[in-house]
């Protein structure tokens, strides 16, 4: 990798570099990649706190067997926002998937770190089509807007869309009349366009706007899962367009894609929609690598282990990511050869995967490690990436998923890999560039507490649904038998527990801007060498109007 | 650096150890096998931490390769990943280790990490295979049961006995509790088959995608519009099995219990001509024809006998 040190030192104070445009232009006509990067990153908070109120509600449903919330005369009907019924029980899981997976993570880590940090990364001034990257935030934004809209509109079966965020036909055709669907269907075209639109801007500016010398197999990893994830999102999300589309049209004129009383299959939406839904897992997680690597490296004072395997293991796992699909549908009577296929791709996954983690520990093998909150996060994320990669390679199995597929196994894998995962690696990489964003430093102890509090949490919350998926207890059930009370109720105080690390988080938040110590340039030392370190704290408006000129190092 | 590692391999040996101690530890998982007594059968167990007891072939073979191979490798993995971590903590932080090397590459190690996971991969697929071929290759049916998933309750069809659709509806809560059954497992009348037979189960869904589950049969199969899936088991314990609904069909998704009845021959013949003996008409209400929406197509999921349709032999006593 590019050896920061070794760059061309420019001038940031070049002429009018942090001459900032007004209020309203400098925000809502914002053409600045960084501007950008931290309207995506609030919008991402902001998002994630209502997803994590819809899971809450939730655990406190599932905490002890019976109807509890969702019922009527519940303790919360007096908010009168979320319907008191089983149905509602249904909204709210489904909401809570759709704002978690398209509204935080995606944007928190494409938008927000992949905005900030791509650009200056590559040594470019800014994104390659600056407008476009305003009209993705913009289009993100209306997507939200329609997706709440359609929480409180009739749905059909009551208020909001219950059936999942897979939207499987015929539930979302015929088991949904009411608006609720059509309006989530164009929350997630927007959704979509603006993510196609970002994935372009990405491209073309890793392509094209790269400093002199910053060749790709120079090029930091972060930038690599970025684009790696830019050709994923660019080749999946046209064939989730349309699968919803067609839906759409199901469901108002007349079309019979999915019915099969006129022809149509239902298992063929499942195939479009998975053959977008694997690539997204990833979509979800590989800029997590990405931060990640630079995480380790830092702290540990050492260089990335084994750089080159590091970016070509995100091809591999990019490319092998587009034909698992079917691992999420062995028991919808598909033939057997085909079945066993997708067992063996699916595997195969796991080689590159397993790569990845021995790369990180051996990056930190020999290195000189301060434990620092971003560390704690990177730790974490490595440990417990690996318990939900291995629960993978258990569901990869047909024989076994007959099994566990649809139980709460399934729920605890893919938490596992995303909330103790990809959310892991979004607060490694919020404590690791805080200072270089927001120009303030956060405190270091409320750091390292809000950690160990979210850490006991979250496996609180999901290692006990393992057992549950193992004993058979089925995923999207608003109510269970007597005998899966012990486990649920275990799960439900480790919301409780993770509930108060968010709240330490918003408190982190709120002291880092009262106490406004200043940031430096670098505050991780020789460990620190992309180029964002070189920059001002926060960098100025604009960067890198003279391009650094990149020298080879040895790696 | 090349001190480094060296002692980076003699940590590795340590590291074997831990892996060592692991398969012994999961020994006390296998223990658990036993313990597998002491469980509930054809339910939950409260408090439980593995998989259901089983009572037919497929589920017992899932069992043993989940219990046997997949968790004593996987927990070996998943301690190897922490023990390194914690030695990692321990041995290279700043103040153990001020000097940070140097190396970024070692193409030994790197071999080993990719070819290591191929070879566990490989050891896993054969099991793997041989099980998925094990649920795809049915042996000759003695019954055949249609189950047709309803929002929200189950239909049983009995093609060969002509027993018409038995719909099957779950017990409400007083219900429940007034016949000591568990609630949400328990439904009014159950599916009914002999022990040790061959069963047949084919399943489709008359309005939305549900699926037809039964743990302890270590079955699965998506009940879905306009298509007829396959599975089959083979319960080896008389006894009273519960399942649920596993596939999001709406708003009861939660309360759409599937109940199965294992009995002997003799009572399964009773039974049989209990239902179809004309003293007993109409015992449904005139169940919905299974095809309520749509022609169903037949899919076989298992490359099914070629001989299908004949070749359960009638109950033998009529
Ligand atoms: C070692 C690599 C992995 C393997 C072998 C693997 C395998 C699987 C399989 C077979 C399923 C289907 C289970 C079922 O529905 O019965 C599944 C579900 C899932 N996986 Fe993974 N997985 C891996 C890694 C990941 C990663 C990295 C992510 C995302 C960060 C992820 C996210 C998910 C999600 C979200 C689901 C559930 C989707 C749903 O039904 O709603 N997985 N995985
Ligand atoms: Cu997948
Ligand atoms: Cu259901």
């Amino acid at each position: 990798m590019a050896h920061a040190a070794d760059i061309d030192h420019h001038d940031a104070s070049h002429d009018d570099a942090d001459h900032k445009p007004p209020f309203f232009a400098r925000w809502f006509g914002s053409t600045n990649h960084k501007d950008i990067g931290t309207l995506y990153i609030l919008f991402a908070i902001m998002a994630g706190l209502v997803g994590g109120v819809l899971s809450g509600l939730i655990r406190w449903e599932l905490a002890e067997p019976g109807i509890q919330i969702f019922g009527p005369n519940s303790s919360i009907s007096l908010m009168g926002l979320i319907e008191q019924s089983k149905h509602g029980y249904n909204a709210v899981v489904t909401a809570h998937a759709l704002i978690m997976i398209f509204f935080m993570v995606m944007p928190a880590m494409i938008g927000g770190f992949g905005n900030w940090f791509v650009p200056i990364m590559i040594g470019a001034p800014d994104m390659a089509f600056p407008r476009m990257n305003n009209i993705s935030f913009w289009l993100l934004v209306a997507a939200w807007v329609l997706l709440l809209t359609s929480m409180f509109v009739d749905g059909g079966p009551g208020k909001g869309f219950g059936g999942g965020w897979t939207i499987y036909p015929p539930l979302s055709t015929t088991g949904h009349t009411g608006p609720s669907m059509d309006l989530a269907i164009l929350a997630l075209h927007l959704a979509g366009a603006s993510s196609i639109l970002g994935a372009i801007n990405f491209i073309t500016t890793i392509f094209n706007m790269r400093a002199p010398g910053m060749t790709l197999h120079r090029m930091p990893l972060f930038a690599w899962s970025v684009l790696v994830t830019a050709f994923l999102l660019l080749l999946s999300l046209p064939v989730l367009a349309g699968a919803i589309t067609m839906l759409l049209t199901d469901r108002n004129f007349g079309t019979h894609f999915f019915d099969p009383a006129a022809g149509g299959d239902p298992v063929m939406f499942q195939h479009l929609f998975w053959f977008f839904g694997h690539p997204e897992v990833y979509i979800l997680i590989l800029p997590g690598f990405g931060i990640v690597s630079h995480i380790v490296s830092t702290f540990s004072k050492k260089p990335i282990f084994g750089y080159l395997a590091m970016a070509y293991a995100m091809v591999a796992i990019g490319f092998v990511g587009f034909i698992v699909w079917a691992h999420h549908m062995y028991t919808v009577g598909m033939s057997i050869n085909l079945r066993a296929y997708f067992v063996a791709a699916t595997m195969v996954i796991a080689v590159p995967t397993g790569v990845k983690i021995f790369s990180w520990i051996a990056t930190m093998w020999g290195g000189s490690i301060s434990f620092k909150t971003p560390m704690l996060w990177a730790i974490g994320f490595i440990f417990l990436f690996t318990v939900g990669g291995v629960t993978g390679v258990v569901l990869s199995n047909a024989g076994i998923d007959y099994s566990l597929h649809d139980t709460y196994y399934v729920v605890a894998h893919f938490h596992y890999v995303l909330s103790l995962g990809a959310v892991f690696a979004i607060f490694a990489g919020f404590f690791y560039w805080f200072e270089k964003m927001w120009g303030v430093k956060y405190n270091e102890f409320l750091g390292c507490l809000q950690f160990w509090i979210m850490f006991v949490g979250v496996n609180l919350v999901f290692f006990p649904q393992h057992f549950l998926g193992l004993q058979g207890m089925p995923r999207r059930y608003v109510d269970y038998p007597a005998a899966f009370a012990h486990w649920n109720y275990i799960s439900s105080v480790g919301y409780a527990i993770t509930a108060v690390g968010v709240v330490v988080f918003l408190v982190i938040l709120l002291e880092a801007a009262i106490r406004r110590r200043k940031a430096e340039a670098n505050p991780w030392g020789e460990g620190a060498t992309t180029l964002e370190w070189t920059l001002s704290s926060p960098p100025p408006f604009h960067q890198f109007s003279d391009p650094p000129v990149i020298k080879a190092d040895s790696h | 650096m090349k001190a480094q590692i060296q002692g980076m391999r003699r940590k590795l040996t340590g590291v074997a150890a831990v892996a060592a101690t692991t398969m012994a530890l999961s020994g006390v998982f296998a223990g658990q096998a036993l313990a597998k007594g002491a469980e509930l059968l054809g339910q939950p167990t409260p408090g439980a931490y593995d998989l259901q007891r089983a009572a037919s072939p497929l589920k017992y073979e899932a069992i043993a390769f989940h219990d046997h191979i997949l968790m004593p490798i996987i927990t070996a993995i998943t301690l190897l990943v922490l023990g390194l971590l914690i030695w990692i903590v321990i041995r290279y932080n700043a103040k153990a280790n001020p000097v940070p090397a140097k190396f970024s590459h070692n193409t030994t190690v790197e071999i080993i990490w990719t070819i290591g996971p191929v070879l566990i991969l490989m050891v896993i697929a054969i099991f793997s295979f041989r099980l998925l071929f094990a649920y795809n290759d049915m042996p000759k049916p003695y019954l055949t049961v249609k189950a047709t998933g309803y929002q929200w309750y189950w239909g049983y069809e009995y093609p060969d006995q002509k027993i018409s659709e038995i719909t099957s509806v779950p017990l409400k809560q007083e219900e429940a509790v007034a016949k000591g059954v568990p609630y949400l497992l328990a439904a009014d009348k159950p599916m009914v088959v002999p022990v040790n037979q061959v069963i047949r189960v084919q399943v489709t869904g008359a309005d939305v995608i549900h699926a037809f589950a039964l743990p302890a049969f270590g079955l699965k199969t998506d009940a879905i519009p306009g298509r007829l899936n396959e599975t089959w088991f083979k319960a080896d314990k008389i006894g009273v099995y519960y399942g649920q609904c596993s596939e999001l069909c709406g708003v009861d998704h939660s309360n759409m219990p599937i109940e199965i009845h294992v009995v002997s021959q003799a009572d399964f013949d009773a039974w049989v001509k209990s239902k179809t003996a004309p003293a007993a008409p109409a015992a449904t209400p005139a169940a919905a024809p299974a095809a309520a929406g749509a022609p169903a197509t037949v899919t076989p999921a298992a490359t099914a006998p070629a001989s299908a349709p004949a070749a359960a032999p009638a109950a033998p006593a009529a």
